[in-house]
């Protein structure tokens, strides 16, 4: 992994020292700019044929771009050289480093080469949370539904509106028809804002620093397919370094790396309770019936929900790479939320009380089996699993405390005529006008018909 | 307007009468997929007038099951619709014989990039991002058509009349 990440920043240091552009070098090549481009930036590791290529369309020995005896140091000034080069005239300075005297600088000045390194790996730190914080903000089910509610009602509006000024001989029909289609959506479209705005207040209220150590300790298990390997083994002592060394970008605050190694800790301890062969085996054997595989083998149905969700299974090509998992404390405070296809989980305040999740709390020990319908535009079905399991960390005179699990996983029964149950993902964005546990109105002005 | 899976809330009002198709050329028949009432409202009325017999369904089951009867030249399909959604319609849609080569209009209320991806590797033959201006939605379904006629055409080496369209 170093090392491919030292053969982008090479390849990139390399091209810019002969003057070539990133589009010339990739068509020589044969590959896409964009693929150079993430190559160049180390998120790709390129294959020996093709380093065979690049060296030789660079002038260089492939081995030149593949290894090289300068430490990190060099590294990480060659990488902030070429961010400056990228960055343009403006906004790097004006004469550009001398590259072909890094060893000297290192040499005269180690301190502040060390300063320069640093603060170049915090910037690229930093631009990888931005980019981050970006995606989430795109990916929020309540800003993407009233996007949906506004777009919906302008384009509405936009051909209702155009159809009256450029009809002189519209039927009277058809002409009161569209004034009462005129009526209706500027109506939605002022409750689609008024709600949206009062979302940005709250939001605006609830994140100081723009993301809760949660939703770092998500991005960062995003990133790594929700499964850390190494955890099967109890090998994780690089990672825990990593992660205590402040060196995982996604974890940027010290409670988000505090989070991380509890995860691990746990994640370790439920390896050991429920090694994967086993469950691989249970699996194969029973199906994904996480209820008989816990009775089978012994182990808590919490555990097997959660090794379900985010065992070895969970990658790739796993038994279960599509399932989902939530977690929360009986307080209804999320502990972990894996989203799976189609199932955004809300970033803020809680969820639809309806969710077996939720329903499991009052029932401790209890193995619940639901199969959902979520309310939404596109309705969707899920098969969920949920147990609480409680537990008394002070021994039994101290309060219980109790932690809710919930294996959500996509519908194995797509028939729409079997009976599932009625949730939604959180009253605002939910349609169901009649729900019974509404808490708030919904900003969907229009229910499902 | 057609019997069958029109429209509920439209049913008392009739469709205005075409004025495209004058001159004896052969009907362009459309199959509209549009959960939003008023959105497919305004579309059926404008493409009424320019001589479409048009025909609209509210989500893609019902558009499916209404697809033999309607024998459209032109489908418009929205993105975002409930039960399965327009890229599922789609790729059941291109997964028939009969309506393989169909052309599809999708309507996108979110111009995302990602979105028009997905949608053109499952076969979408053009966009319309929400909000639109009519003459863009006129034009699109004409374009369509002519493309449609011309490559039918083309293939079967006859001059384009009646039978050179859809069926």
């Amino acid at each position: 992994m170093v090392r491919s990440a030292l053969a982008g920043t090479r390849i990139r240091e390399r091209r810019s020292l002969r003057g070539l552009r990133q589009a010339d070098l990739a068509r020589a090549v044969g590959i896409s700019p964009a693929y150079l481009n993430l190559i160049e930036h180390n998120r790709r590791r390129p294959g020996p044929e093709l380093l065979a290529a690049l060296a030789a369309e660079l002038g260089v020995e492939p081995i030149a771009l593949s290894e090289g005896s300068e430490g990190a140091l060099y590294e990480a000034l060659r990488e902030a050289a070429a961010a400056a080069a990228e960055a343009g005239p403006g906004q790097g300075a004006d004469t550009p480093p001398e590259l072909d005297r890094i060893e000297v600088f290192v040499g005269r000045f180690p301190g502040w080469a060390a300063l320069l390194a640093a603060q170049r790996a915090r910037v690229g730190a930093l631009e990888r949370v931005v980019e981050g914080y970006a995606e989430r903000m795109a990916q929020d089910p309540f800003l993407g539904a009233s996007l949906h509610e506004v777009l919906s009602a302008v384009a509405s509006l936009r051909s209702t509106a155009a159809i009256l000024a450029e009809s002189e001989d519209i039927e009277p029909e058809w002409r009161a028809r569209f004034h009462r289609t005129i009526h209706e959506e500027s109506l939605r479209l002022s409750a689609t804002a008024e709600g949206l705005v009062a979302y940005l207040d709250t939001l605006e209220e609830a994140e100081t620093g723009l993301s809760s150590p949660l939703e770092e300790l998500e991005a960062w298990l995003a990133g790594r397919g929700w499964h850390v390997p190494e955890t099967e083994t109890g090998a994780t002592a690089g990672i825990r370094a990593a992660i205590a060394g402040a060196g995982v970008a996604e974890l940027a605050s010290r409670a988000a790396r505090a989070l991380a190694l509890a995860h691990l800790d746990r994640a370790e301890a439920e390896a050991r309770a429920l090694p994967a062969p086993a469950l691989a085996e249970a699996l194969a054997r029973l199906g994904p019936a996480p209820d008989r595989i816990a009775a089978d083998l012994g182990v808590p149905l919490l555990t097997v929900l959660r090794r379900l969700a985010l065992g070895p299974a969970t990658g790739a090509g796993g038994a279960l790479g599509g399932a989902g998992y939530v977690g929360c404390d009986a307080a209804g405070g999320f502990l972990l939320r894996k989203p799976l296809a189609g199932l955004t989980l809300p970033r803020f305040g809680a969820a639809c009380p309806l969710w077996p999740l939720y329903q499991a709390l009052s029932r401790p020990l209890q193995p619940m089996r639901a199969r959902v319908e979520i309310a939404g535009r596109i309705p969707q079905r899920f098969l969920c699993h949920a147990v609480a399991q409680p537990s008394w960390p002070l021994g039994l005179d101290g309060p219980e405390v109790l932690e809710a699990g919930m294996l959500i996983l996509p519908d194995p029964d797509p028939d729409p005529g079997t009976a599932a149950q009625p949730v939604g993902l959180a009253c605002r964005i939910c349609p169901r006008p009649e729900c019974l546990a509404r808490r708030e109105p919904s900003i969907l002005t229009e229910g499902l018909s | 307007m057609r019997s069958g899976r029109t429209d509920a809330a439209l049913s008392g009002v009739r469709a205005p009468a075409g004025r495209g198709g004058a001159g004896g050329a052969p009907a362009r028949r459309l199959l509209l997929v549009e959960d939003e009432t008023n959105i497919a409202e305004a579309i059926r009325f404008l493409l009424s007038r320019d001589g479409w017999e048009v025909m609209h369904c509210r989500d893609g089951a019902a558009a499916l099951a209404a697809l033999a009867e309607a024998r459209p030249d032109v489908v418009v399909l929205d993105f975002m619709l409930p039960g399965r959604s327009g890229l599922e319609i789609l790729g059941a849609l291109r997964a028939r014989p009969e309506s393989a080569g169909l052309p599809v209009l999708m309507l996108t209320a979110r111009g995302q990039a990602r979105d028009r991806e997905a949608a053109l590797r499952a076969g979408a033959s053009a966009f319309l991002a929400k909000p639109f201006a009519n003459e863009a939605l006129l034009a699109a379904v004409r374009g369509l058509l002519d493309a449609a006629r011309a490559a039918a055409s083309a293939v079967s080496a006859t001059p384009p009349g009646p039978a050179a369209g859809q069926g």
